[in-house]
């Protein structure tokens, strides 16, 4: 088998799951760890570091870390990560002196951001330190995008928005608000600007043209409708609404609705349960408000009597999976009754602004040609990241975009060639603090994720702002940091080590190593103590070993890096060390890794 | 010694043999033995015997004296019944323990102090009675617990950590045993578990004293370049002269070997011992030869380990003295007392 190198960052990184699957790489078990030594500032800081928005976050993030947690594999729960992460911003002090401090004298660059989202604010926060002068364009009248405008207050508080926006903001942006950029050739030919990045968005909820559409004004689109409510166009709903959709955005609707004064909110899907956009806690949080959600029902037309609404027509199909496929048959023809109908079907790139002869290409669905690498469009100097990138994804994948067109404006800026990325780079430390003592608490909890708790039902309804989750206090904080499995804390080998006493294989809980003859990948995966059953999870092989030339492998899937192996190995080839990945963020370069200062990287 | 208890989660593909448990259930406590020590790979390799011969813990006793092997029923079989007797004084208290419940799995841990020295002439008895018990001696030259002096199985010119020789010829307990006649002589080695679990399923399965040495490095006295028993060494000098393929009652036979390469042994319950000869000359049934062939790899330094010597149907220690059948506990409190006129009967024999 080839001989695993763990030199280059991806073998250890990949083995932190939720940070591997963070588009931003927090590193999720760090700060736990450091929340659970009641460091709040330094947990928040680190977070700031990567995500940029904790307390946001903490809040509305979609989470791709928590269904990768290791803990899931081991028994069914992921650590509460979002929430944690929430802690951190509620508990931490005032942290404003530990922001990058701002140059008094600029480098000359002047850099042009496109919407006050967070892409563009992720491009602020890099650039500001480093000298730029930033401006944002904003069309609404305050800065924040659709984290300000479509994602109701009673999931992110206004304050929270407020005050993380502030950071940046108060960094020295020139952010001019109610002032939509309504043609990119004209501010480009202003010359003004060294370098122009759009983080407009996907403001444009999608259509649902059946018969009817036109016929009633009680029939809205979700985005635009959750616009409404939250500037105070829109304060009340029919009786009996009709969500269509069932996303994300189709439960900020269903619940908005709820406290609009809706009586019966039903959320309408084409497909069932299992093919839901919508995140599984978000469903539940609005079933827990009584919110009917339906399945297998396709739409038909809007019943409208006499120019009102009076319901909606669909297609109702039986529903079977066959071969892990969806096959569903019609059965008959329905109609709900309802007063309200709202689409919440997804939602599109919007570029009116855009003149089409700048030399900057649109495909063939009419979206902006953007490098996934670089985040430039075919028109140099313009940079493109978020929603209006790729189309609609999250907010934490807006602020990796954001960090990268960072990289590639400052390469630009300062004259460099845009596809040379700084490289990620790792430092490993060992945590050995004594004999078979290490410097994170390697003991396994048994404790079951932590619940939230939300504020009682008819509590909710009284004020449309009103934040339903109240946050984990600090007995929850603390049964939950010990859930972590510390899986930054690799089980680092030294093959010249070993004398082969089999004491670690005799000892690991999830029979995750193995010593065996080499050979080739699939006949070692064969003679594994237990079977390798996570194709995404590696498999490390070391070099021949000294007494027998076998090979030790583990299999990194179930390891609870509980540092047993490390503890009973006489000879310490078994090492429990702290990964720590170096990602480079516009200006701040790892190369030379090994030769990094550890301030450099620990908070 | 790790100082937290071993995480339940455990992989998925555990699997549960025919009484309902798994491997994980036949563990012990946490071992506090030093990291890397051999006895830590025994204990190992006897939880998995135990599971994949389905026996209930409940059903087993296990014994021990004094020492760091004698420590390590601790960490095995924690459902099990045990007794950790005085120095030296295991096969006594196995003794009385097969008397008194000869249903009972027996199994001894014991080391080269304990069963050499301090308890060389309760090992002989043991051996001479036929003992219904399965008898491990972690060997590894040295008092461990009492910082490395030489023990009875020091090899001569095998050194201490600090440097010095040893002077005194070894007693070797393999050659001790078949000179007793034991009728189950094994050795094997903690770094080889597939020859192990092997050995100590057969071991358990059989009627009567069965008997491994077992070489078990100390990491922190005796694994140096000096010494004889260390992992390197014995890697090195291990010469395997009978593989034993322990093929339980139910069990399907699926190794293959060639004709005459394989000796078949039935043991009392039906279930079979295939013994693979690496020398198509010996016989493992044949205890002079077994003696003389044991010597012969000494002379060439060498370690011969395997099945060496077996020999079924002879009577264990219950059947020679008509020890009533089945557990005291279970006899009728009649039966057990029958009274002070019974008693006096018995007396009046020997007047």
């Amino acid at each position: 088998m080839q001989r695993t190198n763990v030199a280059t960052p991806d073998y250890y990184h990949r083995v932190v799951d939720c940070q591997w699957a963070c588009p931003a790489h927090t590193d999720v078990p760090e700060y736990i760890r450091l929340i659970a030594q009641g460091r709040f500032d330094d947990a928040y800081m680190l977070n700031r570091k990567s995500n940029v928005f904790p307390g946001i976050l903490g809040r509305v993030c979609d989470r791709p870390c928590e269904p990768a947690c290791r803990r899931t594999r081991v028994d069914g729960k992921a650590v509460a990560i979002c929430r944690l992460k929430r802690v951190a911003a509620d508990n931490k002090e005032d942290i404003r002196d530990r922001l990058p401090a701002i140059p008094m004298e600029k480098n000359g660059k002047k850099v042009a951001l496109i919407g006050a989202g967070p892409a563009s604010l992720t491009v602020a926060n890099d650039l500001m330190p480093l000298g730029y002068q930033v401006t944002i364009f904003e069309k609404g009248p305050r800065a924040g995008g659709l984290m300000r405008i479509n994602i109701p207050a009673f999931r992110l508080p206004e304050e929270v928005l407020d005050e993380e926006i502030g950071y940046i903001v108060d960094m020295g942006v020139d952010l001019r608000c109610n002032t939509p950029v309504e043609s990119l050739k004209a501010l480009l030919d202003s010359e003004e600007y060294d370098a122009v990045f759009v983080g407009s968005g996907a403001p444009k909820g999608k259509e649902l043209v059946l018969p009817g559409r036109y016929d009633s004004d009680q029939i809205f689109i979700g985005i635009e409708w959750l616009e409404n409510i939250h500037f105070g166009h829109i304060d009340s709903v029919g009786k009996n609404v009709v969500i269509i959709g069932v996303g994300n955005t189709a439960m900020d609707c269903c619940r908005s609705a709820k406290r609009l004064g809706a009586n019966d909110v039903k959320v309408v899907a084409r497909k069932t349960r299992k093919y839901f956009k919508a995140s599984p806690w978000e469903l539940e949080d609005a079933e827990e408000e009584h919110v009917h959600i339906m399945e297998n029902l396709s739409p038909v037309r809007f019943v409208v009597e006499n120019g009102t609404l009076v319901g909606m027509e669909f297609e109702e199909f039986t529903s079977q999976e066959i071969d892990g496929k969806l096959v569903q048959e019609f059965k008959q023809n329905v109609t709900i009754p309802c007063d309200t109908v709202i689409l919440a079907i997804g939602q599109e790139n919007a570029f009116p602004w855009i003149e089409r002869e700048i030399g900057l290409e649109f495909d063939k669905w009419d979206v902006p040609v953007v490098d996934k690498i670089t985040y430039m469009s075919t028109r140099e100097g313009v940079f493109f990241g978020g929603d209006a990138a790729f189309g609609p994804a999250n907010i934490i994948w807006a602020v990796e975009h954001g960090h990268q067109a960072a990289i590639s404006i400052h390469q630009y800026c300062m004259g460099k060639p845009i596809t040379e990325r700084p490289p990620q780079g790792q430092t490993l430390s060992s945590t050995k603090m004594g004999l078979h003592e290490w410097s994170y608490s390697n003991n396994y909890s048994a404790a079951a994720r932590q619940k939230m708790v939300h504020i009682d039902l008819h509590q909710r309804f009284v004020d449309l702002s009103k934040e339903v989750e109240l946050g984990f206090n600090a007995e929850q904080t603390w049964q939950e940091v010990q859930r972590c499995l510390n899986c930054d804390v690799q089980t680092h080998f030294t093959e010249s080590a070993c004398i082969e006493c089999d004491a670690c294989l005799d000892i690991c809980p999830v029979d995750c190593l193995t010593i065996t003859q080499d050979g080739e990948e699939e006949q070692v995966k064969a003679r594994l103590k237990a079977p390798a059953l996570n194709p995404n999870q590696g498999l490390f092989a070391s070099g021949p070993l000294k007494q027998t030339g076998r090979i030790m492998v583990k299999d990194e899937n179930l390891c609870l890096h509980c540092g047993l192996c490390a503890e009973r190995c006489p000879t310490y080839a078994w090492d429990m060390r702290k990964f720590y990945l170096l990602n480079p963020h516009a200006g701040i370069s790892f190369e030379g890794a090994e030769a990094a200062p550890a301030e450099v990287v620990a908070p | 010694m790790s100082y937290l208890t071993k995480p339940k989660p455990h992989h998925p593909s555990l699997k549960k043999n025919a009484v309902g448990l798994t491997r994980r259930d036949y563990e012990g406590g946490m071992s506090t033995l030093c990291a890397g020590c051999g006895h830590d790979s025994i204990t190992a390799a006897i939880v998995q015997a135990f599971w994949e011969l389905d026996i209930p813990p409940h059903t087993v006793g296990k014994l021990s004296g004094i020492g760091c092997s004698s420590k390590t029923p601790a960490y095995f079989l924690k459902e099990a019944h045990g007794f950790n007797s005085v120095h030296g004084r295991m096969p006594s208290i196995a003794t009385g323990a097969n008397a008194a419940n000869p249903d009972l799995t027996l199994i001894g841990v014991s080391g080269d102090g304990d069963s050499l020295s301090i308890g060389f002439g309760q090992l002989s008895h043991a051996i001479r009675r036929n003992v219904n018990l399965l008898y491990l001696l972690e060997n590894n030259g040295v008092y461990g617990l009492t910082k490395g002096q030489f023990s009875a199985s020091a090899d001569v010119g095998s050194t201490s950590k600090r440097g010095e020789a040893n002077l005194m010829k070894p007693i070797d307990p393999v050659l001790i045993a078949l000179t007793l006649g034991a009728t189950f002589v094994a050795r094997s080695f903690s770094g080889d578990k597939e020859q192990l679990v092997e050995l100590i399923e057969a071991g358990l399965t059989h009627k009567g004293f069965a008997f491994i040495d077992i070489i078990s490095p100390c990491v922190t006295f005796n694994d140096h370049e000096g010494s004889t028993k260390s992992y390197a060494y014995t890697r090195k000098h291990q010469v395997e002269v009978v593989q034993a393929d322990f093929v339980p009652l139910r069990h399907e036979i699926t190794t293959e070997y060639e004709p005459g390469a394989v000796k078949e042994v039935v043991m009392h319950d039906h279930s079979v011992l295939r013994l693979h000869k690496v020398d198509a000359n010996y016989d493992p049934t044949d205890r002079d030869r077994a003696y003389a062939m044991v010597r012969e790899r000494q002379e060439a330094n060498e370690v011969a380990t395997g099945l060496l010597y077996v020999s079924t149907g002879l009577p264990d220690m219950t059947e020679q003295n008509g020890v009533v059948p089945g557990p005291l506990h279970s006899l009728p409190f009649e039966q057990l007392c029958p009274g002070s006129e019974e008693l006096e009967k018995l007396q009046a024999r020997f007047r």
